[in-house]
């Protein structure tokens, strides 16, 4: 615990006469229905006004990077899958992509097609699950079991592609594991029918109802300069009203042949950046995402999946190099160093939960206690890649 | 049958009445919030085979409350921890006892009021006592000596405070309409039509106090959207210490806390035991068809139970053959029963007694259909809003709801005065 929060609490009375009061530290987590896993943040609070809080992190460490430069390059997937397991699909992508950069590979244009496919679908995915869990955090249960009604349906999509259901490890350096079922892309396009209009079905349950906006709006507001200066990025930075996007301004696989939008906060319902505003860009990358999902649905060449250069064991030539690309919680990077053998010298990810979550303390100033719990769930952090 | 013991039989009975309300509360709770997120709902429970529809999970329910380890946290205020669950369920169930199910029984010179108390001052027996409600939770928060449960407390001190206000004001209004604050006269004054049409329901002639009635009563039962005290989702709730029975004390308050205030808000909104249009003398007058009536009510209700067991797979392999058998019977048993009935309210001559009784049973059951329709409503807005902020929720409390409701009785009375009826 820092010395700050450590400090005696404050013994001069604010309320008239005799009456003294005292802050209250408060410890919330690591066991706690709101922190989305492991997260531990000691609250000093006065009352419910929360005065200034500690994020505590490391209960889910498991060492991946270390681990990622004992195994060789094929076997470092499956961990990627952990880090944040809600996006596990982007997860291998972005750990896929550095490899095959540093390593000059060539991948099937098949494979590059289904990759955009199980990304966005993941993205959703997640989405669906930050938008469920943040109307839970609301108070609101109902908009949970719909989100994970629908995000069955997506799961069922990737059970049939790769036989699992959370930790995919499909997308494999050089292509992917296996090639997509005879008509899993009529599933998903029949999916992405069924998905569309539910959207609105959520504005109507969760964004627009009058409680939920009281609720979310002018809360936990981030300026676009603290968001920038602490590392933000997707719908964190987005909301802030930022047009950043992975997808748009350095494109990678065939995102520059799809036309989407990348939405930001507007401030629509309260201050540009509020808690309302990073909900909502959620919620619109949903649409974005079936709108990819549908323009890419159009043009799956056959062909291989798996790129003929991709050997058992990888030897990248000597060098290092840093790619990253868009999860659904921002930029996720790795920085891989290979000295040329079948192992890396060093993997260091980048993880968007960790900086977006860094950014905690500085937007919880002063809010109350229930606000606490609505900014944490904003943030839409998974510990898994906090703590890698 | 002596004074006391009629009143003692009267009070049992009100108490097992809504001590059994309270499963039936909770399995609507499951069912309907399912029903509302597209899910089944509990169905695995079972006793040799037989589940009613989720029914039996709260026996399990039960069983499991009783047979868990009851633990005191070590640093807890002993007395004040075991007494506050108790108290909260005592006074819960106290508050009904004034609540009239049906009209005063009378026949051949004896008159039985179905009502525990007949309090001449009701109302402000209700809210007298179920706003000791408070203590139960600020004890429990304070004894607990832990942080999340004081904060849980501290709320629904405020919070409770506040909404007693708004919601006294409301029933004040209707209080001042009908002229009296002996619920049974309420109610009996609602039986007469405006218009020449309409029954003259208290929904009718306050409905602004309605509103503001039932969403005082959502706060003072700490339901969503107003569930703050428990706010599980940020502080967990102020029972956050407490096992087994004791956090099922909790529990069954809260739910005899909602059917309370549902039966509170039916007595003073819609009419109480009024069967519409139909005053007590017509019941009793017409009690061979009014008991025809109630019979086919029976019997459809039968019919409907059997046509959904026939839906239910049948055969002895099959998973719930027993269930579709049970509930079918059952089924049968009733429109067997309800055709009984009907047949004789039509054939039979009833006597006064018989009369009187017919008349209390439907009015009963109307009671008890608005009473569940209420219950009904706070479970669905449970399941569909999100919760207030503290401050929010004060706000609203003070700034809006009390005004409104302060307006609302000076509008009611200076529109009674001026029609002349204050001096009644």
């Amino acid at each position: 615990m820092s010395p700050e929060l450590q400090s005696p609490p404050l013994a001069q009375p604010r309320a008239p006469g005799d009456v003294r009061t005292e802050e209250m530290l408060l410890n919330i987590g690591p066991q706690h229905p709101s922190t989305h896993g492991v997260f531990r943040v000691v609250v000093q609070t006065d009352g419910e006004i929360v005065l200034d809080s500690e994020p505590h992190i490391g209960y889910l460490h498991r060492c991946f990077e270390k681990i990622a430069e004992s195994v060789d390059y094929l076997k470092v997937t499956p961990y990627t899958d952990r880090l944040d397991y809600l996006a596990s699909m982007c997860n291998n992508l972005g750990y896929c992509l550095t490899v095959e950069k540093l390593m000059g590979l060539q991948i099937p244009r098949r494979a590059t097609r289904l990759r955009m496919i199980v990304a966005e679908l993941n993205r959703v995915a997640s989405h669906l699950l930050a938008f469920g869990t943040y109307g839970m955090d609301s108070g609101a249960i109902t908009p949970f079991l719909h989100a994970f009604r629908d995000r069955e349906a997506i799961l069922k999509l990737f059970e049939i592609i790769c036989g699992q259901r959370l930790n995919y490890n499909y997308v494999r350096i050089g292509g992917l594991a296996e090639d997509a079922p005879p008509r899993w892309l009529d599933q998903v396009a029949a999916f992405v029918d069924f998905f569309e209009p539910k959207i609105d079905e959520y504005d109507a349950l969760l964004s627009y109802n009058g409680i939920f906006i009281k609720r979310a709006a002018n809360i936990g507001v981030l300026p676009a300069a603290t968001a920038i200066s602490w590392g933000c990025t997707g719908p964190v930075l987005r909301g802030s009203g930022v047009r950043r996007d992975i997808r748009k301004d350095e494109p990678y696989l065939e995102y520059d042949k799809v036309e989407f939008d990348v939405p930001i906060g507007r401030g629509e319902v309260g201050t540009l950046g509020d808690c309302w505003d990073r909900y909502m860009v959620r919620v619109r990358e949903m649409r974005e995402a079936c709108k990819i999902v549908r323009q890419v649905l159009k043009d799956v060449p056959e062909g291989p999946v798996m790129a003929p250069e991709a050997k058992k064991v990888l030897r990248p030539p000597k060098g290092e190099v840093y790619y990253r690309i868009e999860n659904p919680r921002g930029e996720l990077g790795f920085y891989v160093v290979s000295d040329g053998k079948d192992k890396a010298v060093r993997i260091k990810c980048r993880s968007p939960a960790f900086c977006n979550l860094s950014v905690l303390r500085e937007i919880a100033h002063g809010c109350m206690l229930a606000d606490m719990i609505m900014i944490i769930g904003s943030i839409d952090f998974v510990m898994g890649e906090v703590d890698r | 049958m002596s004074l006391a013991v009629l009143l003692a039989a009267k009070a049992v009975v009100l108490v097992l009445l809504l001590l059994n309300l309270v499963p039936l509360l909770v399995w609507v709770e499951r069912k309907a919030s399912a029903l509302i997120q597209d899910r089944v709902g509990p169905n695995r429970a079972g006793i040799l085979g037989l589940r009613f529809a989720g029914m039996f999970h709260n026996l399990a329910d039960v069983g499991k409350m009783l047979t868990k380890e009851d633990i005191v946290p070590a640093g807890v205020d002993r007395l004040p921890f075991v007494l506050a669950p108790a108290l909260g369920l005592t006074v819960a169930l106290a508050a009904a006892a004034v609540i009239p199910v049906a009209d005063v029984w009378s026949s051949g010179g004896r008159s039985v009021p179905l009502q525990v108390a007949d309090l001449d001052v009701g109302i402000l027996w209700v809210f007298a006592v179920s706003s000791l409600g408070v203590y139960s939770i600020v004890l429990a928060g304070w004894a607990s000596r832990s942080r999340f449960p004081l904060l849980g407390a501290l709320r629904s001190a405020a919070q409770l405070v506040s909404y007693e206000v708004p919601l006294a004001l409301a029933a004040i209004s209707v209080a001042l309409c009908f002229g009296t604050l002996r619920p049974n006269e309420i109610v009996e004054a609602q039986g007469d039509l405006v218009f020449g049409a309409l029954p003259q329901w208290g929904i009718l002639l306050q409905p602004v106090a309605f509103v503001i009635f039932v969403t005082g009563a959502l706060a003072e039962t700490n339901r969503l959207p107003f569930d703050l005290p428990e706010g599980e989702s940020e502080i967990v709730g102020y029972h956050v210490e407490y096992s087994s029975m004791k956090f099922g004390m909790f529990m069954m308050a809260e739910y005899i806390h909602v059917a309370v205030a549902s039966a509170l808000a039916a007595t003073l909104f819609l009419g109480g035991w009024q069967v519409p249009w139909l005053p007590t003398e017509a019941l009793r007058t017409h009690a061979g068809p009014v008991l025809a009536g109630l019979g086919a009510i029976g019997a459809l209700g039968g019919a409907a139970a059997l046509a959904g067991a026939l839906r239910l797979p049948r055969g002895v392999t099959a998973p719930r053959s027993r269930d579709a058998l049970a509930i079918g019977g059952l089924g049968l048993a009733g429109v067997v029963a309800g055709l009984a009935a009907a047949a004789t309210g039509l054939g039979a001559d009833l006597g006064p007694g018989a009369r009187a009784t017919v008349a209390a049973a439907a009015q009963a059951l109307a009671f008890g259909a608005k009473t569940l329709l209420l219950c009904f409503g706070f479970v669905w807005v449970r399941w569909t809003l999100p919760r207030f902020r503290y401050d929010q929720l004060m706000r609203l409390g003070w700034r809006q709801l009390t005004p409104l409701a302060l307006a609302n009785l000076v509008l009611t009375a200076g529109a009674l005065a001026a029609l002349g009826e204050l001096s009644r």
